[in-house]
């Protein structure tokens, strides 16, 4: 089984960051993308390879050229993912009002 | 359901925003946190220290199902009454770097208040690892209820 990369190492470099935000607003070809950026060809082309892996843009044939676009769904996950965090502390926190709520019952008896 | 607490954690940042709104009056909402009986309440962790003062520190031991102790611990740099709490914390034993936090307590009404939680971490890589937790946690106690259940089936 290949395994597959965390959607998170995605969005863990700036670069990787900045091509996310150009491909949020157009689908673009590899070429138009390196274009963007100072690094080498090579460098962008890696970031994009694993932005794929990552399966955070998908590759769109269009007649001889090869457009990338961002896949929702991929970036759905990633703003799910303080979802349990804030879902420990929420609980938490009921605890705390329930408990100090008992305490201003307790005190007017 | 309306989400009482607000998390906000931007991307590639080392911190953490915090805020909850809460049902109380302002006063027990600081006692909650700065006295070591009430924390041991609803934090569901023994208190061994809590020295709630400028200079002060704190240390909590929480043990799980199977025995396991786990300790917190931390400085505090900051204590104002019903106003806020500066202070670090630790999970001891454990790769997560300590963390700062700044905690600021509002009065909203008489009988309501709000928290809001400043957390500070030494990386983005140390931050994400932290909001990854609960995670962990989550597939722990799933594990926990299952092993119950299944005792009582056998």
């Amino acid at each position: 089984m290949k395994l597959r990369r965390d959607v998170f190492q995605a969005i863990a470099d700036p670069t990787r960051r900045m091509i996310i935000s150009l491909l949020a607003v157009q689908a673009m070809t590899p070429t138009a993308i390196a274009e963007s950026f100072d690094s080498s060809r090579q460098t962008i082309s890696k970031h994009i390879q694993i932005l794929s892996e990552c399966e955070i843009v998908r590759q769109e044939q269009k007649g001889r050229e090869i457009y990338y676009h961002l896949n929702p769904n991929g970036m759905k996950e990633i703003a799910e993912f303080i979802e349990p965090f804030r879902k420990m502390w929420d609980d938490r926190f009921n605890k705390l009002e329930a408990v100090m709520k008992l305490k201003i019952h307790e005190h007017k008896k | 359901m309306e989400q009482k607490t607000k998390v906000h954690a931007e991307d590639g940042k080392q911190e953490i925003l915090i805020a909850r709104d809460f049902d109380l009056p302002l006063e027990l909402l600081f006692r909650a946190y700065t006295e070591a009986e009430l924390v041991e309440q609803w934090m569901g962790t023994k208190v061994i220290k809590l020295k709630s003062e400028k200079h002060g520190s704190y240390q909590f031991e929480t043990t799980d199902r199977q025995g396991n102790k786990y300790s917190f611990s931390g400085v505090i740099h900051e204590c104002v009454p019903n106003e806020k709490i500066t202070r670090t914390f630790e999970m001891e034993n454990t790769p997560f770097p300590v963390q700062v936090e700044f905690l600021k307590f509002e009065k909203k009404t008489e009988n309501t208040s709000k928290l809001h939680i400043h957390q500070i971490y030494k990386s983005v890589a140390a931050r994400d690892g932290i909001l990854k937790l609960p995670f962990t946690f989550g597939i722990n106690m799933a594990h926990n209820k299952l092993q119950e259940i299944g005792s009582k089936l056998i």
